[in-house]
């Protein structure tokens, strides 16, 4: 899960990791009053929105008095942002976070995120902050710092001190980024995140570390046991159709193509993607059903997948295990009683049960075109589009 | 076969619970040896089927000489469960849990360091040697005794692939599911090693996803260490980046773990890479007559 970047700093105000001061406002009157709040001359207007590259799309603006702090807001919310990380399609601005300017002497990065390859959680830093890290990792990996965390030990003092040394800090300051790194390993370790990054964390003027920004994302898994985090969901950050979907226990992502695809299981509902597009077609959208497909998850999907007006056609893929075809033939007849779908649909089935249920299939008062192969079926429905 | 083989004795650790009890009769009728079964408080009881339950691992690895678990406990007790089998001392443990958060699989991977159990899983379907035992929630009948392993990060799409062999008269040696999660028991390389020495494997298919570099470690790997063939395929070519694609671990991110990169990895190795997930037999096939 998500969150926007001022949540990010609330959890970080709640562990001790410095951050500015500031607030989160919906409208430009809420701003002007978080700004008169602030014991400042210089603000900042940062767009709240789940994606990086805000700056450069014109989501982040310094006000140099409170009229200003009044005009970027109204030219910020309600605006569309594209951002590397958005999509074409970008997203609309509806929140904003009002923060007091900071005199910026170096800025660098931090971030924690996982190590696949070690199973542990791996710290991270670079002086090349305010960077993409991407490029950075991908043309100057030298310049990323590391330190492991022995799991059940945390993170230990002199890996935070190699750290900061290795930021070029120097003093006092060394004292305090090394709190720093122990606030935000508190505050990682203590609400399941999957990924911490502050781009930039900065030294000021005056020799303080601060994080300028916060990223942090969650573990889905774990969400059960975070209540204080899955307060932070914004659900208008995410597709209406895939918010629908996951209250159906369905795994749904909308893609831009028109071939809509109902799989059980995620490798195979990937590999059905690709195989549409390799015959020439392009998916409309990832869902997995899951090991149950019953009337109700079908029925369920149809409605996900007919939601999306791009469809044309839509490719019904089951490999039956421990369920069984003729059940899940029966489910997608009756799914097609509640839920009108006005266009070509394919099923192929595989598995327990699989010709009993083309057999019901083929018998019932719905013309749905039978596949038997993976490859017949991708084939089917590309030509069913193009008709 | 490598893993499961007719010495194989089985504790199902969540018996009682509605998962563990289905697969268990399911693993039975397959002719699995499910010599006992835990659930904290329901020591003493049996199941219909008349497997003896325990209250602790350690009670049923001595009651009956159990050498291998199968996990269908709840997300938020399964990392304890792994780690009680660990600490049994039992040469194998497969945990299908789907949902264990990535914090407790940290601790899993520390704890399991050194100590003698290999894990697969979890977040997978487990793992087959056909006609030996089949010990998860994969469709037996789809698959054929033989001499191909297959290695995979999917479930349903494993099926896919077997019954394409199946179909061809190719049969498998031992099929595992390592999981769709980003932390594992077992990867690619630790399952081909055990191939690689395996009389009864003469090839090997090999199916990932996106998300991670295992493939292209395993690709590197294999290209020194490697004997036999290998066939693979990457699923989600199609699949945007920053998108979690069901499992936990199926993600680009940060323009790493993408398919391509994957493929093109594998290729420099040397492995054969089917486009489709349709052609996953056929390669194989063409392999084998050469």
């Amino acid at each position: 899960m998500n969150i926007h970047e001022y949540q990010a700093k609330e959890i970080f105000r709640k562990y001790n990791v410095p951050v500015p001061n500031g607030g989160v406002a919906y409208s430009a009157e809420e701003a002007l009053s978080v700004a008169k709040s602030l014991d400042s001359n210089i603000f900042v207007v940062k767009a709240q929105i789940h994606a990086g590259g805000r700056g450069k799309a014109g989501g982040v603006k310094i006000a140099k008095n409170l009229d200003e702090v009044t005009l970027y807001a109204n030219e910020i919310l309600g605006k569309t942002l594209v951002t590397h990380q958005t999509g074409p399609a970008g997203k609309t601005v509806g929140r904003l976070l009002v923060e007091e300017g900071i005199d910026i002497a170096r800025e660098l990065y931090m971030g924690i995120v996982l190590d696949r390859q070690t199973g542990q959680f791996v710290f991270m830093v670079s002086v090349e902050g305010g960077m993409e890290i991407e490029k950075v990792a991908a043309e100057t990996p030298e310049k990323i710092i590391k330190e492991w965390i022995e799991p059940g030990m945390g993170l230990q003092a002199f890996q935070a001190r190699k750290l900061a040394y290795a930021l070029g800090l120097q003093g006092v300051q060394v004292r305090e980024a090394v709190k720093f790194m122990f606030a935000l390993w508190n505050a990682f370790d203590a609400s399941d995140a999957s990924l911490v990054e502050i781009n930039p964390l900065v030294v000021t003027g005056s020799g303080h570390v601060m994080a300028l920004d916060a990223k942090m994302n969650f573990d889905d898994n774990a969400l059960y046991r975070q209540a204080d985090i899955l307060e932070y969901r914004d659900l208008s950050e995410e597709e209406a159709s895939e918010v629908e979907a996951s209250s159906y226990n369905l795994n749904y992502i909308k893609l831009d193509g028109n071939v809509g695809c109902m799989v059980n299981g995620a490798g195979l509902a990937m590999g059905t993607m690709d195989i549409i597009k390799l015959y020439g077609g392009e998916p409309a959208n990832f869902l997995d059903v899951g090991g149950v497909a019953n009337p109700d998850t079908v029925s369920n999907g149809f409605r996900i997948i007919m939601s999306d007006s791009n469809v044309k056609a839509v490719l019904i893929n089951i490999f039956g295990g421990i369920v069984r075809c003729d059940r899940v033939a029966m489910g997608i007849i009756l799914a097609l009683e509640k839920v009108k779908v006005n266009v070509p649909i394919v099923v192929r089935l595989a598995g327990t049960n699989a010709e009993e249920g083309a057999r019901l299939l083929a018998n019932s008062d719905i013309d749905f075109i039978v596949a038997t192969s993976l490859a017949e079926a991708a084939e089917k429905v590309t030509a069913a589009i193009k008709e | 076969m490598i893993l499961v083989n007719n010495d194989t004795k089985l504790v199902v650790q969540g018996i009682t619970g509605s998962e563990g009890s289905f697969h268990t009769a399911q693993m039975l009728e397959y002719g699995t040896q499910v010599v006992a079964g835990v659930t904290p408080g329901k020591g003493g009881q049996k199941t219909d089927a008349g497997v003896p339950i325990f209250n602790t691992v350690e009670e049923a690895k001595d009651a009956t000489q159990a050498n291998t678990s199968v996990i269908f406990v709840p997300p938020p007790f399964a990392a304890d469960a792994i780690m009680e089998a660990v600490d049994a001392e039992l040469d194998l443990v497969i945990c299908i849990t789907e949902g264990i958060p990535t914090a407790d699989m940290v601790k899993v991977h520390e704890y399991m360091a050194g100590k003698k159990t290999r894990m697969v899983g979890p977040n997978c379907p487990g793992v087959i040697s056909p006609g030996a035992g089949k010990i998860g929630i994969m469709p037996g009948f789809i698959h054929q005794e033989g001499k191909v392993g297959v290695i995979s990060r999917s479930g349903t799409l494993t099926y896919e692939a077997v019954h394409q062999l199946s179909s061809r008269g190719i049969g498998q040696s031992t099929c595992i599911g390592i999981g769709g999660d980003p932390i594992i028991g077992s990867n690619f390389i630790d399952l081909l090693n055990l191939f690689n020495q395996d009389e009864g494997t003469d090839a090997v298919v090999m199916i990932g996803e996106i998300g991670g570099t295992a493939e292209e470690e395993a690709a590197e790997w294999a290209q020194k260490n490697f004997t036999k063939p290998i066939v693979a395929f990457i699923a989600g070519t199609t699949a945007p980046p920053g998108r979690r694609m069901g499992h936990a671990g199926a993600i680009i991110s940060g323009g790493k773990g993408t398919a391509s990169d994957k493929i093109a990895a594998l290729k420099a190795a040397g492995i054969a890479v089917s486009e489709s997930p349709a052609g996953i037999g056929e390669l194989m096939q063409e392999i084998l007559m050469k």
